[in-house]
């Protein structure tokens, strides 16, 4: 069936390579100048009326965000991912937020903790979870949380960390057997 | 002008018992709800030591002068109740300061505390104290209309104002309480009792956890400590005038302790029963189900 | 940087007349939290004291996951009530304030509202090992790792989670603290307010609220 919706939208637009998860799950990657008519031409035409969530993938060594846009046709019981790759330096997207209000939300959250901008999404730039953040945004991968941890929060004297194999086997078989 | 001066440490002695059986008696009940809902429920003595820590606060803040007199409103409403109506009938001891027209005034102190409550949350300033002094205030009210009928009803059956007078009218037998003779007023006076005991099914209004849980948001330390003592006074003080009015009243102590546990037990065993109301529920409730049997008894007296 | 609500504004009144209104001066009060050491005889005190361990009225704010092993507490079985222990809605009535968990630094914020509007012998209970360093969340960054730094606590639980049976102990281990007079949480944070303040500055870095709020 992703088979078929594959063949039906390959013949429409230039689309990248497909990945079938489950039969009813499957990821798609699209040029992020297609994006908007795609997922217009999905929710339209093919009956995928639902966002479930747009989520981001920091692929740092790429020197990529991928925005991932997961569709949902209730009436077939099926998920569609929309992959697109945006550049990581001065991360910009387009907002969707007039085709489903409920990315607002989203990109939101992604500009707060990915950096990334969408300009003309309402209310885009207000805080979402973090209150006066002053660091490069949390979510991605070159911010370290352990060093940022250290230097803001002051610890307490005596934590101890073990690792849970070793710790336990020293308990259970004292004698090492 | 004759005034018996040894009517006022008497009323203080009235009001020491009162109190304490108030205490007693509130745990008392909230432990059989606590049973009910199969749980151990609170020491008997847990409502002294609330009201002692609220006392004992050692900071206290107020928002003006109406702030401030709230919770003595309400605490004047539930002493005044007591002090204007014959506790025990035949005492001179415990009979206070009870004279000729007596029961317009207690109808009035009822709604006294209330009132002065909605003044002193309107000062505070809390967003939601409005709103819950609205469904605190509707939800009385509306409890009080079939109360109010009744008492007329049974005024016009006496043909009389005083309290100490409906009860001699009823003393001598059972059959001859307000019970038996006016049946219609007591039902639709008792399904009142229920809106005004702040119990199930119809304490929406306090309820703690509510968004506006209403005029006490604000209230703390001694203010709160005030309120707990009229929680402790004012149904008791409402019982008694249930019980003058309808049940006989009472000669002694024992039967005084008794009759006023068991008129409390009704409206704790409906509140075990039901859940709770909406405002606007119960309002319709008591304008549907009470306010014609109260109608009702005025018209068959 | 204030909040736009908390800004100094030109209001026009009913009557027409127009005023300034600076919402930190009219609306809160500017006065530091004062000490109010015990004042009365001896006795007195430990009527109060008694009065006080066993009337722990908890402020229904849950901050972290511990806020879950609150709500047993409640039920038949394990019914807290029977040890004087209640909930309360409001700042205003409770004297007891559970840190339930993990504290973000967003949250941490409105706990020391939460906080500063009880009034004064009050309570801080740190429930779970995020409490005490960091538990789990040790190298996280938005959360802390040391409640006391940041307001006067009188007993840690640990645990992750801590049982509600170890709660009951805890509560119980709080009314022995209560009783014996030492639990003078809310004088030490008036005492080492400007300790306390610089602490909770140091990590709230849009502090966007009047630096007491009651």
């Amino acid at each position: 069936m992703m088979r078929a919706l594959h063949d039906r939208l390959n013949a429409l637009f230039p689309l990248g390579e497909l990945t079938e998860q489950r039969p009813d799950l499957a990821f798609l990657t699209v040029p992020r100048e297609h994006l908007r008519s795609i997922i217009l031409h999905l929710r339209d035409l093919e009956g995928f009326s639902h966002l479930v969530l747009l989520t981001a993938v920091d692929w740092l060594e790429e020197g990529n965000f991928q925005l991932t846009y997961l569709l949902s046709n209730r009436g077939k019981a099926v998920d569609l991912g929309l992959r697109v790759m945006i550049p990581r330096d001065g991360a910009s997207m387009d907002s969707i937020h007039d085709i489903w209000p409920t990315a607002a939300t989203y990109q939101r959250e992604l500009r707060e903790m990915f950096g990334i901008q969408f300009p003309d999404s309402p209310g885009v730039n207000d805080d979402f979870i973090l209150e006066g953040w002053i660091d490069m945004p949390p979510y991605r991968r070159d911010f370290d949380t352990k060093a940022f941890s250290a230097k803001t929060f002051k610890e307490r004297e005596g934590r101890m960390t073990t690792d849970p194999e070793q710790h336990m086997k020293q308990q259970l078989y004292p004698d090492g057997a | 002008m004759d005034f018996d001066w040894m009517k006022i440490p008497y009323a203080f002695l009235t009001l020491f018992i009162v109190v304490n059986y108030g205490f007693l008696l509130n745990a008392f009940i909230q432990k059989i709800g606590a049973r009910v809902g199969r749980r151990h429920g609170i020491p008997i003595w847990q409502n002294y030591a609330d009201m002692f820590k609220n006392y004992g606060l050692r900071s206290s803040i107020t928002h003006g002068v109406m702030f401030y007199l709230g919770p003595v409103f309400r605490l004047s409403g539930g002493v005044g109740l007591i002090l204007f109506v014959p506790i025990i009938y035949g005492s001179t001891m415990f009979s206070n300061m009870s004279f000729a027209g007596d029961l317009i005034l207690a109808l009035y102190f009822i709604f006294f505390g209330t009132l002065g409550m909605a003044l002193g949350a309107g000062e505070s300033g809390h967003p939601h104290a409005a709103i819950g002094i609205t469904r605190g205030l509707s939800q009385v009210t509306t409890a009080e209309l079939p109360f109010a009928l009744a008492v007329f009803s049974v005024a016009l059956q006496y043909q009389t104002l005083s309290v100490t007078d409906i009860v001699a009218a009823q003393q001598g037998g059972v059959l001859n309480w307000t019970l038996f003779t006016n049946p219609l007023a007591v039902s639709a006076a008792m399904l009142s009792f229920l809106g005004s005991m702040m119990r199930p099914p119809f304490d929406v209004v306090i309820a703690p956890q509510e968004i506006p849980i209403g005029p006490p948001t604000e209230y703390h330390s001694s203010y709160l400590a005030l309120m707990q003592t009229n929680r402790a006074i004012f149904p008791i003080a409402k019982i008694v005038i249930y019980m003058n009015l309808f049940f006989g009243g009472a000669t002694d102590w024992p039967t005084f302790f008794f009759k006023v546990f068991m008129i409390y037990l009704w409206s704790a065993f409906v509140g075990v029963v039901f859940p709770r109301f909406r405002v606007e529920q119960s309002i319709r409730w008591f304008l549907i189900w009470a306010v014609p049997l109260g109608v009702l008894s005025i018209v068959m007296v | 940087m204030m909040r736009e609500e908390l800004k100094i504004r030109v209001v026009k009144g009913p009557d027409g007349v127009e005023f300034e209104v600076d919402p930190l001066r009219d609306y809160f009060c500017e006065a530091p939290p004062a000490s109010h050491p015990p004042a009365y005889a001896k006795i007195v005190e430990d009527l109060f004291n008694w009065a006080r361990s066993h009337s722990l009225w908890i402020l229904g704010f849950g901050t972290g996951c511990g806020a879950i092993e609150m709500r047993p507490l409640m039920t038949p079985r394990f019914d807290a009530y029977r040890y004087g222990i209640a909930w309360r809605p409001t700042p205003r009535q409770a004297n007891l304030l559970v840190i339930s968990g993990y504290l973000s630094v967003k949250t941490l914020k409105r706990a020391i509202r939460a906080y500063e509007q009880m009034q004064n012998p009050k309570y801080v209970v740190g429930l779970g090992s995020c409490t005490i360093n960091g538990g789990m969340y040790w190298d996280s960054y938005n959360t802390i790792k040391r409640l006391d730094d940041y307001m006067p606590v009188d007993l840690y639980i640990t645990g992750c989670m801590p049982r509600p049976e170890a709660l009951l102990q805890g509560f119980e281990d709080l009314k022995k603290l209560i009783r014996a007079g030492k639990a003078e949480g809310a004088n030490q944070y008036a005492e080492k307010f400007e300790w306390y303040k610089a602490n909770q500055k140091q990590v709230i870095h849009d502090w966007d609220m009047p630096d007491y709020n009651w």
